[in-house]
């Protein structure tokens, strides 16, 4: 019957509509993690949309390793007050002020393993029994395995071998003291259903995704920002090229692409004729074949 | 908006899986349709062509596409479930790629539970076995709605007409033991390419579809329960501001019927009657909800509910039951405890039951019920017996996926031990 028919879109919605409130009726002390990244700001509307019309009854988290585009966080807090929403930011500054973590050092130096301590380190001062992100099961093969309910020990970490088994959308959050979960309500996205869904909700979005001129540089074939993070080697020049971003996370690690769309029909289109993953781009998933699914052992997002 | 755009707003979901080793070309298949409709990019075949090198294999395996865990990468196999995406102008898929043998039991029933139709593959050398008795006997006991055997490796068998059709009567008699209702099939050469996404040139005596075509346009709809209305309410809505002060919404999904406003409806277990109100969403107010959509059900009446209360029609309510007789698939490497008590989840309720009975097993190789035989352990299908504490709403799983299944936890490790269909 024709009139019973929802487009994938909306089942998908459906779905991690569904996913949200679970977590709000199992967890005590849920939080959602939030980058400023397409991913974390729909999966945020999505968790607007689950308890409209009342506020989401949980608070944001953003992992701020201080390696940020300023127009990310701009729009993070613009839209923090708009909605009325509350965030808890945690810093990698202070977990290496602490000395909980050291920095690395040389031109390749990033502050994104060194999240996972500050995140975990969240997760227990504020008793966090659940924390929500945006990862997608066709982001990488470690996520392709992961649960929607993904169940993490007292260390914080993540056992792949040995998950619990998922069955229709009968979702199993039981656990014991100071272990936590990690939940993926947009696990069976695609990076096109993420794009297809900011135009068909006209959900805002930072406006680095869209094309402008930045001054870059070339590194291992990506096209890194130039910026007070990251140390340029001697062989490497600043051009000015026509870019934007096709994921955000920490800009230490996080390639632009050059292209000129700028409107949300032209980056479905780009995403539509494009040959690589956008991970394609994350300089962190390259350092070896299992990069994703050690971090992810470690209690990585 | 462009048509291009347009398009890709039109499109429905589907969910299949697929059960099978690398002996029957299963990852073959799956590289296939991933490779062709464009799902594999340059930077992952690059990644898996430099991981087969490494390995020394003289091919691209694709099944290093799915095998994400360097543990099954080491070993070769695959050991979970692994969900794979693409997508056709017509339709976006959700591939569950479970492993097929008879250990991996609990990884195939995994990716049955929620998928429209099962992919089956045989090989057609070897025809109809023991194996895929095993496949569709749990794509039956899931109810999985549509069965597609693919008949592959028919390059090695001279593309004969004859061979296809002896392995299409040799199934149709297990399709009617399990009596399953929708099963087609397809002669294929997933290695060459034949019938998966285009025409063979080598089986002109075929003239049905190909398997994309196939998958792209079996109907779905209908395949959803749109007559008994239930709705598990999951959480409930009351904004704490002067605007909603008096607000209470049900949130939920709709697990089967329709709901429209001015409906008349029971509240279980208090057996309460209301109408419903309004059904609320963020975009506002719409005229009536079916599955799968989450949405807000408001009622007329003040009526006391909370989270594992179901929604019902009015003259039409399922059954409340404490003695349940089920089919269940063991899952935990512990066995389960004859008399064990277990916590049941069932839609967003929960229960304390007990195990009465095991009324038998059944041999998935010959689908013979064991009843000498009572120790449920891993990868077991069984048919139990047991009590819980509290009423469940519960309709028969053939009538109805959502309230029709449960799983069970284990009260100490808090694993999901079992998986269920009530009977």
């Amino acid at each position: 019957m024709k009139e019973y028919n929802i487009n994938h879109l909306r089942e998908l919605e459906a779905e991690s509509i569904f996913v949200i409130r679970e977590v709000a009726a199992q967890f005590e002390n849920p939080v959602m993690l939030f980058s400023g990244g397409k991913d974390s700001i729909v999966m945020f509307h999505l968790a607007r949309k689950a308890f409209a019309p009342a506020k989401v009854p949980f608070a944001l988290m953003h992992i701020d390793t201080g390696h940020n585009f300023p127009e990310t966080i701009q729009f993070r807090d613009e839209l923090m007050e708009e909605t009325g929403t509350r965030l808890i930011v945690r810093y990698v500054q202070d977990s290496i002020d602490q000395g909980k973590v050291v920095e690395e050092t040389g031109f390749d130096a990033s502050r994104n393993k060194l999240q996972t301590v500050t995140l975990l380190d969240g997760i227990e001062d504020l008793q966090v029994d659940c924390a929500m992100g945006g990862g997608r099961r066709d982001e990488e093969k470690a996520r392709a395995k992961e649960r929607f309910f993904s169940h993490r020990d007292e260390f914080g970490q993540w056992d792949p071998k040995n998950q619990r088994p998922e069955l229709w959308n009968l979702f199993n959050g039981k656990k014991h003291m100071g272990e936590h979960f990690r939940v993926f309500p947009i696990s069976n996205w695609t990076e096109m259903d993420v794009w297809q869904y900011i135009y068909l909700e006209n959900i805002k979005i930072p406006n680095i995704y869209f094309s402008h001129e930045r001054e870059v540089f070339v590194r291992n074939g990506n096209l890194l920002s130039v910026s007070d993070f990251i140390p340029m080697r001697d062989t490497e020049t600043v051009e000015k090229r026509i870019v934007r971003f096709r994921t955000i996370g920490d800009a230490t690690c996080t390639g632009a692409v050059e292209s000129e769309a700028n409107s949300l029909e032209d980056i479905i289109e780009e995403v539509a004729a494009s040959r690589t993953t956008e991970r394609g781009t994350r300089h962190d998933d390259k350092r070896s074949e299992a990069a994703m699914e050690d971090r992810k052992k470690e209690g990585y997002f | 908006m462009s048509d291009k755009t347009s398009g890709y707003l039109d499109m429905e979901l589907l969910r299949f899986t697929t059960a099978g080793s690398v002996d029957d070309g299963k990852s073959t298949l799956i590289g296939r349709l991933l490779y062709d409709s464009k799902a594999i990019f340059e930077d992952q075949m690059e990644a898996i062509e430099i991981s087969s090198q490494k390995r020394g294999d003289e091919e691209v395996d694709l099944a290093l596409l799915t095998d994400g865990l360097r543990a099954e990468r080491e070993q070769g196999i695959t050991i979970d479930v692994a969900y794979r995406y693409f997508a056709t102008p017509k339709r976006k898929f959700i591939i569950a790629d479970t492993p097929g043998h008879i250990q991996y039991t609990r990884n195939m029933v995994t990716g049955a539970s929620t998928a429209n139709a099962a992919l089956i593959l045989v090989d057609s050398r070897n025809g109809v076995i023991e194996q895929t008795l095993r496949h569709s006997y749990i794509a039956n006991l899931l109810q999985i709605p549509h069965i597609i055997v693919c008949i592959n490796k028919m390059d090695l068998v001279g593309y004969s007409e004859e061979t296809y059709n002896k392995i299409k009567e040799d199934y149709k008699k297990v399709a009617e033991k399990l009596n399953i209702k929708d099963v087609r099939f397809i002669p294929i050469s997933a290695k060459f390419g034949d019938n998966v996404v285009d025409a063979s040139e080598n089986m002109d005596w075929y003239q049905g579809a190909t398997l994309l075509n196939l998958l792209e346009t079996i109907e779905i709809v209908d395949d959803r329960n749109h007559e008994d209305a239930r709705f598990p309410v999951q959480y409930v809505i009351r904004p704490q501001s002067d605007e909603y002060h008096d607000y209470r919404g049900y949130a939920g999904r709709v697990a089967s019927g329709i709901f429209r406003p001015g409906d008349k409806v029971k509240v279980l277990p208090s057996g309460l009657e209301s109408t419903v109100k309004s059904i609320d969403t963020f975009d506002g107010e719409i005229e009536m909800a079916f599955p799968p959509q989450s949405v807000t059900l408001n009622l007329t009446d003040d009526v006391d509910i909370s989270r594992g209360d179901m929604i019902v029609a009015a003259d039409n309510a399922p059954k409340a039951e404490q003695e349940i007789e089920a089919m269940i698939c063991w899952m935990n490497e512990r066995a389960m405890m004859p008399r064990g008590k277990y916590t049941i989840k069932h839609t967003s309720n929960e229960a304390r039951c007990m195990v009465r009975d095991v009324k038998f097993k059944v041999n998935v190789n010959t689908l013979e019920e064991v009843t000498d035989d009572k120790q449920v352990g891993l990868n077991d299908i069984a048919c139990i017996k047991f009590k819980s504490a509290k009423p469940l709403f519960v309709d028969s799983y053939k009538q109805n996926r959502i309230t029709g299944s449960f799983i069970m936890i284990d009260e100490g490790t808090n694993e999901t031990v079992a998986a269920g269909m009530i009977l």
